[in-house]
């Protein structure tokens, strides 16, 4: 019993700021425990949305989650910066401090960015192409649900057992049980392999969705742009996630069974881990960026009024960018030594992608020239992404630049620069995207005037807190020191950025504050296209009905809905073109496969293997379950769908 | 889902094309055997950057016995073919041809990854555990993790005859007779690979 409390609860989990954390959860879930319970909505919450297979509310969900990983990931970056506000400071120990920013920079990869993705993905992608459904909508539940528990289970780490302190990327042989006793190392290993399962099947899911299920006469180029980012995502994820996988797996092999791969003793190399990573970690940099990059291009056409400027060269570019990051993974690592040759193909191959993505940032330049534009805080967001992010991409140029890389490399320059292409083109594409889908996911609009003072005050932190960061790499400051002494020449210049991450910071409350003000202050939406878009989920009502389309769309051009709009269709439907639709029924096996997931992972931490067997033997049993039931399918009647329809308004008269 | 209704029902096709529904399904099954390839390419990766590094330990050539994984190849090889005939009997619309030559693939299956567990344990035996060499564990796990997905094939192939048994033949069971037959093809064609670089190549000095 002592043995288990002290392998539950050592000395990192018991300091303050971590009980203080455990207090906080505790009583928060207490309050949404005595919510559902006084205002009865438990059946609700099972019926509606954790048995759902519904793509809109699977994408509902992942933002959720998207936003807590968020405040999460934000709370760890504001530690960081109080630390290093001030040269001695002592507000976190060293080993605090590693645990910081590694929980930081795993939660905003995994457990903001991705999920952030995959819920406009959710929302968006089906509405847009004219389909009722993903392909798989229990496999798309399934993945929703192994990502929230690898999220509990990552979360879990810093209340019970230990966080993991290895930095994000972690690194062998920081990360061999000989180096890094303790739980902490499990805990991203197990959870990001179980997120990482679901990852590659929603990769599988999107890619058949799109292949397969778009609107009559809707041909490949015909699509949304973002309906083709989400194309080029999903096939970026099939074939760099299993790299990730390996490498995961590989470690735990080492920390939990003995092997020796990255053990240098036995004739393992440490680096073999880091090129794994990384052949994993370039392509995940696009995966992250380019459904940013498709964001952005239906949101320039929608607010500039006009179509998007070099269609062809967008597509293009978005595949060129997709092939070329397979190809320049060891510029993360020109220092290993790999010679004059390695380095100069990949300094080159990194080079290369500036192209296709200059022609980006020039197409959507012209696509506002000459139009009409709306200042829209999802448009805003986009004109703060154009000059962020080709900065951000320059200086990445710089880091090319294999001599230079030998002076930039783990210096705060290189984190300047990842912040500034993450933050300036992922984070401000997902907030814009955010914006510009609201109204199509819950029916109420987002309030604009408070949207823009989020943005302000989050774009002028951004530059604020990462441009002293590029002068303090320059002066020689590295990455992952926890303190610094007085007279180095860096101590104003962390001072700033500090006071810049807490703008940030105030940017993101006045965001949820608003999110908040919004939904008491409804301003529904009752057209279903309150932008004047372009693409067919603005033909559906706000919220779409649960089978999208009463009748599936024809899309016989480019920007469907604005033609349709052109030739005075107005997006009703006939009532004798309704006919039964047969949708998928929902399921509770997903959230149970996610659960069995979790009981496996938490006993494969702890190395409780009678725990992990019993999780895995549930996975086992939930997936037979699942694959003898033929009765996964029920249909609306006709009838139903006439009423529903006759009630949003939608029918021709 | 998307059952579209002018290509609900194309009755030229083989039954688990039939319905596009369980069409999707056959299209997502390859994109997933795309990933596996990749996941299979870096455990190959590893094996190649590791077969030398042998530390205190054996090297391949003392390892490897040549006999015994000829067998091993032969079995799967074999089971491949028998997979193949049940598809056959699928298209015929013979159930219990399909039941029976599913079962024979199935044993086949058996016998190859009971051979392989054998061959392993008696590895460990003579030379030590995996802990020894950066060899030892990329060999173990590269086709150890060949012989855990043929268990897994295994395990799918008796769900499918206890399904056939219950269900009799449905698009839905042919769509995953179909899939698991892409599997067990895919998986031998990884063991082609094993065979060669690993075994094969272990055995020249």
């Amino acid at each position: 019993m002592a043995h288990l409390l002290a392998l539950f609860f050592p000395p990192s989990v018991l300091r303050p700021a971590e009980l203080a954390t455990d207090a906080g959860i505790l009583l928060g879930g207490a309050a949404i425990v005595a919510w559902l319970t006084w205002r009865r909505r438990w059946a609700w919450l099972w019926r509606e949305w954790i048995t759902t297979v519904d793509h809109k509310k699977i994408g509902i969900m992942y933002l959720l989650f998207a936003i807590v990983g968020l405040m999460r990931g934000g709370v760890d970056a504001l530690m960081i910066r109080t630390q290093l506000a001030m040269p001695n400071n002592t507000f976190l120990g060293a080993e605090h401090y590693n645990e910081v920013f590694t929980t930081h920079g795993t939660t905003m990869v995994f457990f903001m960015a991705m999920p952030f993705i995959f819920a406009l993905f959710n929302i968006a992608i089906p509405l847009m192409i004219g389909a009722r459904d993903v392909a798989f909508p229990k496999l798309n539940a399934i993945s929703f649900w192994l990502f929230a528990f690898a999220f509990l289970l990552f979360n879990m780490s810093f209340l019970v057992g230990g966080s993991p302190n290895a930095g994000w990327t972690a690194y062998a042989p920081l990360t061999e049980l000989h180096f890094n006793p303790g739980v902490g190392e499990n805990y991203y290993l197990i959870a990001l392999q179980i997120t990482g399962i679901g990852t590659i099947a929603t990769g599988v899911n999107f890619l058949v969705t799109i292949l397969r299920l778009r609107a009559k006469g809707m041909t490949l180029m015909k699509m949304p742009l973002f309906a083709w980012s989400a194309l080029i995502t999903s096939s970026l994820v099939i074939f760099a996630f299993p790299a990730l996988t390996i490498a995961l797996a590989l470690t735990m092999l080492d920390r939990l069974f003995g092997s020796t791969f990255f053990t240098i003793a036995h004739g393992g190399m440490p680096m073999m881990y880091v090129n794994l990573f990384w052949i994993w970690g370039h392509p995940e940099v696009y995966i992250l960026v380019v459904p940013a990059f498709g964001i952005f291009s239906e949101v320039v056409a929608t607010f500039s009024r006009k179509r998007l400027f070099g269609y062809t060269a967008m597509v293009g570019s978005l595949i060129a960018i997709s092939l070329l990051s397979y190809g320049v993974w060891v510029h993360h690592f020109f220092t290993m030594g790999a010679g004059a040759a390695v380095n100069a193909f990949f300094g080159i191959s990194t080079m290369l992608i500036a192209i296709p993505t200059g022609v980006k940032v020039f197409n959507w330049i012209l696509t506002m020239w000459g139009g009409r534009i709306r200042m829209t805080v999802a448009m805003l967001w986009q004109l703060a992404f154009i000059p962020t992010f080709v900065i951000g991409g320059a200086t990445g140029v710089m880091l090319a630049v294999v001599p230079g890389d030998y002076q930039f490399h783990n210096s705060y320059f290189l984190i300047a620069h990842f912040h500034n292409v993450l933050i300036g083109g992922v984070v401000f594409g997902l907030f814009s995207g955010l914006y510009y889908w609201w109204p199509k996911m819950f029916g109420w609009m987002l309030n604009e005037r408070q949207g823009k003072w989020a943005f302000w005050f989050f774009l002028i932190g951004f530059w604020v807190t990462f441009f002293p960061q590029y002068l303090l790499g320059l002066k020689g400051m590295t990455r992952r020191i926890y303190v610094y002494p007085p007279g180095l020449g860096w101590s104003t210049l962390n001072l700033v950025s500090t006071i810049g991450a807490f703008a940030m910071g105030a940017g993101f409350i006045i965001l949820v504050y608003s999110i908040l003000y919004s939904w008491r202050h409804r301003q529904p939406d009752l057209t279903g296209d309150p932008w004047d878009g372009r693409t067919l989920e603005w033909s559906l009502p706000s919220p779409a009905p649960e089978y999208n389309f009463a009748v599936l769309p024809r899309a016989d051009a480019r920007d469907a809905w604005w033609e349709m709009k052109r030739s005075g269709s107005c997006g009703k439907v006939s009532a004798v073109a309704v006919g039964p639709i047969e949708m998928p029924r929902r399921s509770a096996v997903p959230f149970l496969l996610g659960l069995s997931f979790f009981v496996a992972g938490f006993g494969a931490v702890f190395s409780f293997w009678t725990i992990a067997l019993f999780g895995m033997a549930g996975v086992i049993a939930l997936l037979l379950s699942g694959w003898f039931d033929e009765h996964d399918h029920h249909e609306i009647p006709a009838e139903e769908i006439r009423r529903s329809q006759a009630a949003l308004g939608r029918f021709e008269s | 889902m998307n059952a579209r209704a002018p290509e609900a029902s194309r009755p030229n096709l083989p039954l688990e094309f039939q319905d596009p529904r369980e069409s999707l399904g056959i299209l997502g099954f390859w994109f997933f055997l795309a990933s596996d390839v990749v996941l299979f390419s870096c455990l190959f990766a590893v094996y190649a950057v590791y077969h030398g590094r042998v530390a205190a330990g054996p090297t391949p050539f003392q390892v490897f016995d040549l006999g015994p994984v000829l067998t091993e190849t032969l079995l799967l090889l074999t089971s491949s073919f028998t997979c193949g005939l049940a598809i056959f009997m699928m298209r015929r619309g013979s159930t219990r041809g399909l039941s029976v030559w599913l079962l024979v693939t199935l044993l086949l299956g058996m016998a190859f990854v009971g051979m392989e567990v054998h061959e392993f344990a008696g590895d460990i035996l003579r030379f030590g555990t995996w802990h020894k060499s950066a060899f030892l564990s990329s060999f173990f796990t590269l086709v150890g993790t060949h012989g855990g997905h043929v268990s897994f094939g295994v395990l799918w192939a008796a769900a499918l005859v206890v399904r056939l048994w219950r269900q009799g033949l449905t698009p839905g069971t042919a769509r995953r007779v179909y899939t698991f037959s892409l599997y067990w093809h895919f998986l031998d064609i990884i063991w082609i690979f094993i065979f060669t670089a690993v075994y094969l190549s272990g055995k020249i000095t």
